[in-house]
């Protein structure tokens, strides 16, 4: 049946499990003992990680060449930061323009239900904890734009995809810009409460993480996988490729606007300068480097490129204003970046992992009687 | 030509046509329900942009395509496009292969199950929630393992479709196709590539598809041996036109089919 | 709006119409023949309109001078784009391309910030082709009138060269069928150098006219002209060269007009392009004058 014998899958899960269980520990122990620069750049990680799967879900899964992923992202972001930032720190903020008056006070519909609801509405009360419901509106608002935008595109393919997708990532940033009474324009939103420490960022990705695997192990990832391979063969297979196509687009813009909303909190301060193509350029090398078409890879991409990009900050002699805003540092850090991603797709252009998953078995392959043909997609241990 | 409630696949002056030029030309062909037939013709005759009329991958200029579903109703299949005329029970292979690629050999097949499949894309989503469509899942793994089995792949389940060789990827294209359910089956060139010792394999292969899966087959090929030795009726087209149907040895004496194959001199000779 | 107003407005956007349309023929042509979008084609109208900066305000070169300059060192710079970053994935899959061009445009402005400072530099804008010249009533720039009938100029000049020329005909084949070019003993290689060469130049003359234009240069100037420009061409009809230019020119059109008569709309002026775009993509993706692409089943 599966690639790998029973008694193997067991050892699996038990590796699997002693690793998150080890993992969990170094989560509680790290805010205590690692430097505040370090916990930022493990946040960032996670953040970039859940930005990467969601975007490999559209790209290296389903196949569509979706360039607008940042557009999404500042969705989440906006959305999220409306939420959670207090009527008084709105009224403070918005000088160009007043805020609005809808915009001003969010929590009260959610608090009145919540109290009107009693013991009926009890599940409501997970509202209650604005800063979480924030995130999954975020994601929500941000997945529902990526559906009224996959209806008209997504019939396009290849290139023609990826510029329609920029496009719509340009276009709301436009209008982020221009919609002042909302979004306070270019000015940005500043002094965000920092709510999401480590356990949320991982917490999200592990969600992610979950959801994803266990999406692209079911039958229904087979058929994205296909989509991707051949379109034509698929829809002669029975399949809905619009459908499956629409679905996996509007998943992954649910990430998009989850990451962005988290990293929104991360750095506490957003504005439309932010999302420009170029952070979609970060999330391609991530996607790129890591493998797409690959879970681990995703992640693998993520450390690496938020490390790199870190540490690259050292070559330089920095001024950093924030993690993304390239007007103003000096540029050399961008240069290697993209002279990596093109070497990258020049001479490796599977990236580190191609389309393969990590599996326990790579450790075991000696002891194991015969070595089994390498399983592509979706076989994720 | 009459509806005899024996036709499961019914083509009623069918034109195709790509702005000046006329793929297919009023063609009207009835399939009988467990047959075996062969659609011929020399390179250009519009053979398989029939398929494609049929399959939904173009509609046709004018012209009707009915097709005898399982509960017995007639489907105008003209139309729909190409996953609804799956869903209705026809499923086809290609001239040249379109496997998926990146996926694997049972990978593939378990997506052709897919159209059948009742549980939704979300209920995987949470662990232990949906045990049905868990068991499903794994009913669709069982049900593709034993497809592989039948058509010889078991060995290469795992394996990437692309590191197959040529004969085996052929077999997998009908496997997956198999594994929608098919009332009927369009084969497009099965013979292609094969050696005289497989393509008379392929005579017995088709016909016990026939039998093991309840099938009605139409194919197209180009090689005569294949076709006169497993078609049980035989449509000939020339330029998009129907230009003879009937029984191998009709067809084998037809001066037009010989004339469209071999030209004008070939009819005398 | 007065009648002055309005011949301003006119031929402000057939100028701005203009510049769209000569970056946007560099972009149709290299997809022409390669199914290529050249991201960093904008760049290379960045870098045109730099390298005559430098010419003739750091090193105080004659403007003529200073034009040739860059335009031969902007088009040598799309020709080394090409040789090291698209050619080693001639027979990869075209994403792998495309992520290419992504890359190298990144690259490229990212150097520029480095080499050239990313500070805003002000062009000086020869004034004697910014005098207003009254004629009958409207008053108009020279500048104005020159910029569209360059265009024009070159624009005829690139057209006698794909139509009237060999290697003209060798870049027509390879748009058609890029083996059997091959098989005809044309070298593919050498005339695709040679359209993102003339690709190149006029993105080059483009910056130039821009630079003195809207007198500032600075190294992602060169992002949002390059997107619009690559609309237009796809709004034209990708792949062929009248459509490139009635593309740039119906976007320059609406950019100008729109906020001619919607002043309040001036905010979205960028996203007039991408509207374009959608509305093109939905109704007729092969655009204006494009060929339809059926792929075979």
């Amino acid at each position: 049946m599966n690639g790998t014998t029973g008694k193997n899958k067991t050892r699996n899960n038990l590796l699997t499990a002693v690793s998150v269980v080890l993992f969990v520990v170094f989560l509680s122990w790290a805010p205590g003992n690692l430097n505040g620069y370090t916990i930022r750049i493990l946040n960032l990680i996670a953040i970039n990680a859940i930005l990467g799967l969601s975007l490999n879900l559209i790209y290296g899964m389903t196949g569509m060449f979706s360039l607008g992923h940042a557009g999404f992202m500042a969705i989440g972001a906006y959305v999220s930061a409306l939420l959670i930032l207090s009527p008084q720190q709105k009224e403070l903020m918005w000088i160009l323009e007043p805020i609005a008056p809808w915009l001003l006070n969010l929590k009260a519909p959610f608090t009145a239900l919540a109290e009107k609801g009693g013991p009926l509405f009890g599940w409501l009360a997970f509202l209650q904890v604005p800063f979480l419901s924030s995130l999954f509106l975020a994601g929500l608002v941000a997945s529902l734009f990526g559906l009224l935008i996959a209806l008209p595109v997504l019939r396009l393919g290849g290139d023609y995809l990826g510029i329609a997708t920029l496009g719509f990532s340009e276009i709301i940033r436009i209008m982020i810009t221009n919609m002042t009474p909302i979004t306070n324009g270019s000015l940005g939103l500043k002094g965000l409460p920092s709510y999401a420490g480590l356990w949320t960022n991982y917490g999200c990705l592990a969600a992610v993480l979950i959801c994803m695997t266990r999406l692209m192990r079911s039958n229904f990832g087979n058929v994205l996988r296909a989509v991707r391979d051949d379109e034509i063969a698929a829809k002669t297979m029975g399949i809905d490729t619009f459908r499956a196509r629409v679905l996996a687009f509007t998943l992954g813009c649910f990430g998009g606007g989850l990451g962005g909303a988290l990293m929104g909190n991360l750095i506490t301060t957003i504005d439309p300068k932010m999302f420009m193509i170029t952070q979609t350029y970060s999330l391609l090398m991530i996607v790129v480097v890591g493998g797409l078409g690959s879970i681990t890879g995703s992640i693998v991409g993520a450390v690496l490129v938020t490390t790199m990009l870190e540490w690259l900050r050292f070559v330089e002699n920095p001024v950093s204003i924030g993690a993304f805003q390239i007007p103003g540092i000096p540029g050399m850090r961008m240069v290697i970046f993209s002279l990596l991603l093109i070497i990258v797709i020049i001479f490796r252009r599977e990236g580190i992992m191609g389309m393969r998953e990590f599996t326990w078995d790579w450790f075991f392959r000696n002891s194991s009687a015969q070595a089994e043909p390498q399983s592509k997609g979706g076989e994720a241990q | 030509m009459t509806n005899a409630p024996a036709h499961i696949l019914t083509l009623n002056d069918v034109t195709l046509r790509f702005g000046g030029l006329v793929a297919v030309n009023g063609l009207s062909l009835s399939i009988e329900k467990g047959s075996i037939a062969g659609l011929i013709g020399p390179n250009g005759a519009g053979k398989t942009s029939v398929f494609n009329v049929i399959t939904g991958f173009y509609m046709p200029s004018s012209g009707h395509v009915d097709f005898r579903s399982e509960d017995g109703g007639i489907i105008r299949i003209t139309g729909l496009p190409p996953h609804k005329v799956c869903k209705a029970g026809l499923a086809r292979t290609f001239q040249n292969i379109r496997l998926f690629t990146n996926e694997t050999v049972l990978q593939n097949v378990m997506v052709g199950s897919y159209v059948r499949q009742k549980s939704r894309w979300w209920m995987s989503l949470m662990p232990g929630l949906f045990r049905g469509a868990e068991r499903e899942e794994l009913e669709i793994r069982e049900r593709s393992m034993r497809l592989l089995n039948r058509l010889g792949l078991e060995a290469y389940a795992n394996a990437p479709a692309s590191s197959l060789p040529y004969g085996a990827q052929r077999r997998l294209e009908i496997a997956r196709a198999l594994a929608t359910e098919p009332q009927f089956l369009l084969l497009d060139e099965p013979a292609a590539g094969m050696n005289p010792q497989e393509s008379a394999e392929l005579l017995g292969f088709i016909r016990e598809l026939r039998s093991d899966f309840d099938l009605t087959i139409l194919l197209i090929e180009h090689d005569m041996k294949v076709v006169m030795g497993v078609c049980e009726r035989i449509w000939v087209m020339d330029q998009g036109a129907l230009i003879a149907s009937g029984t191998p040895e009709e067809i084998r004496e037809n001066p037009r089919v010989i004339e469209a194959y071999l030209g004008k001199d070939a009819v005398n000779a | 709006m007065s009648l002055n107003m309005f011949v301003q407005h006119f031929i402000n956007a057939l100028g701005l119409g203009s510049l769209y349309g000569l970056i946007a023929i560099g972009y149709t042509m290299v997809y022409g023949i390669l199914r290529l979008i050249n991201f960093a084609h904008g760049d290379i109208f960045m870098l045109g309109a730099y390298f005559v900066f430098f010419a003739t305000i750091q090193y105080k070169l004659p403007w003529a001078l200073g034009v040739i300059i860059a335009v031969i060192g902007a088009t040598m710079c799309g020709l080394l784009v090409d040789r090291t970053a698209y050619r080693p994935l001639r027979s990869a899959p075209r994403i792998s391309a495309l992520i290419s061009a992504i890359g190298v445009s990144f690259f490229i402005q990212n150097l520029s910030v480095v080499v050239f400072s990313g500070i805003p530099r002000p062009v000086v804008q020869p004034p004697m082709l910014m005098k207003a010249i009254p004629i009958g009533g409207i008053r108009l720039i020279p500048l104005g009138l020159m910029v569209p009938v360059i265009s024009f100029l070159l624009v005829s000049g690139l057209l006698w060269i794909v139509y009237k020329t060999k290697p003209g005909l060798a870049m027509r084949s390879i748009s058609h069928d890029i083996e059997t070019t091959r098989l005809m003993g044309v070298s593919v290689d050498r005339i695709i150098a040679l359209t993102f060469a003339l690709g190149s130049a006029l993105a080059a003359v483009a910056g130039i006219l821009w630079a003195l234009r809207y007198p500032r240069v600075e190294p992602f100037m060169g992002i949002l002209p390059g997107l619009k420009a690559f609309i237009a061409a796809v709004f034209g009809g990708i792949g062929s060269i009248p459509g490139a230019m009635i593309g740039g020119l119906s976007l320059g059109f609406v950019e100008i007009m729109s906020i001619a008569f919607f002043p309040h709309l001036s905010g979205y002026k960028d996203a007039f392009a991408f509207v374009l775009l959608i509305v093109i993509l939905l109704v007729r993706p092969s655009g204006l004058m494009g060929e339809k692409q059926e792929e075979k089943i």
